[in-house]
């Protein structure tokens, strides 16, 4: 009496109801709140070796594959960005000339903890609408030191550090393979493990490794360090067509020297 | 005839009970704001929204004679760690070891069904024993049923098994989602877990390393997930049987020379 049969046609509004009450109570899709990159840095024996993936990502489309991501901030001081593009380059730009002007006041060498309080102080006043997450690295006179910096201010010191939406598969590697006073050899090789964990088990981070390597001695910017992710198929019968790969089905010309006349006139003359 | 004055008489108290519900809706009169002017009316019922008690993460992984899942004894109530010695490795049957993360009391739930499902089982006395494949599709349904009336179970169960000699690893997750792999995580494992069983696992592991293995994605974890406690059981399955150890302790570093004083020669910075 009351139970209808199923439509067999037209249309169905069975999920309007299910829609409208999903929406009532708050479902809304997926946000990506973290940012798409695996930064990290790691002291070893001698020094600070930082480590970047160089995928920048513009929602879920890859905008460049090769981006740099570690930044110079003096010639012993380098930090890695995470988080708006824009904001990461534009921060460390800024600190990277204070630096050089404190550096020209004191005449001396710049010491990590500057950088530190300059970066700290420039992200609390912006209350974390500068959205940077830094991992920053240097070796000064008094030794190596590793920052984790957060967009809202805060600071980590600490003898390993991770940032960005791959850092949980890189910390992993972390806390599973670190130790005190590693030589230069496994510590490069850690951090690149890190960054190779965040690229192929994190989708906002992929393509290849950079590396940077800081010591009392100097510094060593292995740009594409690792190439984990090469083209692997190139057309061996390249992309050059010359004539004749093209087949010529019919041909008609139109001279336009018969349909425009071009009057010399006199030259302009300057008023 | 008979059948059809009974059918019929049912059909009448459905419908009398369809209207009083109705009638009770208008009388209600915060819902009865809310249903008058839209077509939506509001359900006196409401089902699960969000957890209560908890379990994290459990792992699991193929090793060369059988399965090893661990999880830990942990059941959190919001932020606080409530219970300690919450048993979240359960054997089903002869063949199978199931692993539960999320609500603490679902999972027990689907204990009862599987206990009823190994029941009839043996009710049939045929001489076979349901094996971890048939447990797993029964999760899967349980799992994906729910999920479509709006009340799932709040879990990630994780399912592994050895009978006659293939090795079975699978994953159920609260809205149905399944699939079998060699290695296997669920909560914050996902995150950090997954990154070193994709490098560190391989095909014939043997017993000490996969434990080593299951210890060493632990340790990540009792570092890194706040609901983790340092309290692990580990099951293991082969061809003879499941075993599941009694719970104990990982040993954790602390004694880093940074760790010690981590501002020296930075001070200004914390």
């Amino acid at each position: 009496m009351v139970m209808e049969a199923p439509a067999k046609g037209g249309f169905r509004f069975d999920l309007c109801r299910r829609n409208a009450m999903l929406e009532k109570q708050g479902a809304h899709p997926p946000k990506f709140l973290k940012t798409g990159t695996t930064i990290v840095g790691l002291i070893y024996k001698d020094g600070v070796i930082l480590g970047a993936d160089t995928r920048a990502t513009e929602g879920s489309i890859v905008a460049d594959k090769n981006c740099e991501k570690i930044h110079k901030l003096a010639p012993n001081i380098f930090c890695c960005g995470a988080g708006t593009a824009a904001d990461t380059e534009n921060v460390t730009d800024m600190v990277s000339s204070q630096l050089e002007l404190h550096r020209y006041a004191t005449g001396r060498n710049s010491r990590v903890v500057t950088a530190l309080t300059m970066l700290k102080s420039h992200l609390f006043r912006y209350q974390g609408h500068v959205s940077a997450a830094l991992v920053l690295g240097g070796y000064d006179v008094t030794g190596p030191h590793l920052h984790a910096v957060y967009p809202h201010g805060s600071t980590d010191t600490l003898p390993f550090a991770t940032m960005g939406s791959g850092s949980l598969a890189a910390m992993a590697m972390f806390e599973s393979r670190y130790k005190e006073d590693m030589t230069k050899e496994e510590g490069m090789e850690l951090v690149a493990a890190a960054i190779c964990s965040g690229i192929f088990n994190d989708l906002g981070s992929g393509s290849n490794v950079d590396l940077c390597i800081i010591t009392k001695d100097g510094l060593e910017f292995l740009r594409n360090y690792k190439q984990p992710n090469p083209r692997t198929y190139v057309s061996k019968r390249g992309y050059s067509f010359g004539k004749g790969h093209t087949a010529i089905l019919s041909t008609k010309i139109i001279p336009l020297r018969e349909q425009v006349t071009v009057v010399e006139g006199d030259a302009m003359v300057e008023e | 005839m008979a059948s059809d004055t009974k059918g019929e008489s049912k059909f009448f108290v459905f419908q009398s009970l369809q209207t009083s519900n109705l009638k009770s809706l208008f009388v209600d009169s915060s819902s009865a704001a809310t249903s008058f002017g839209t077509t939506l009316a509001k359900s006196p019922l409401s089902h699960t929204q969000y957890p209560y008690v908890t379990g994290s993460s459990v792992l699991g992984i193929k090793y060369k004679d059988g399965i090893l899942i661990a999880a830990d004894c942990g059941g959190s109530y919001g932020s606080t760690l409530r219970y300690k010695s919450v048993e979240r490795l359960k054997s089903v049957g002869k063949f199978s070891v199931i692993g539960g993360s999320g609500e603490i009391s679902d999972f027990q739930q689907i204990m009862r069904y599987l206990d009823e499902l190994t029941l009839n089982d043996r009710m049939w006395d045929d001489g076979n024993s349901i094996g971890p494949k048939e447990v797993h599709n029964y999760l899967c349904r349980v799992m994906y049923n729910r999920r479509n009336k709006f009340d799932p179970l709040w879990n990630t169960l994780i399912l592994g098994g050895v009978k006659k000699g293939v090795k079975y690893l699978g994953m159920v997750s609260m809205i149905g989602v399944h699939f079998r792999e060699n290695h296997v995580a669920s909560g914050f494992g996902n995150h950090l877990a997954r990154p070193i069983f994709r490098d560190e696992w391989k095909e014939e592991l043997t017993l000490e390393e996969g434990i080593l293995l299951l210890e060493k994605c632990f340790r990540v974890l009792l570092y890194r997930d706040r609901s983790a406690v340092n309290k692990i059981q580990i099951a293991n399955v082969t061809e003879e049987g499941t075993t599941i150890s009694k719970p104990y302790a990982l040993q954790t570093h602390w004694e880093y020379k940074a760790f010690h004083n981590p501002t020296q020669g930075v001070e200004g910075s914390w």
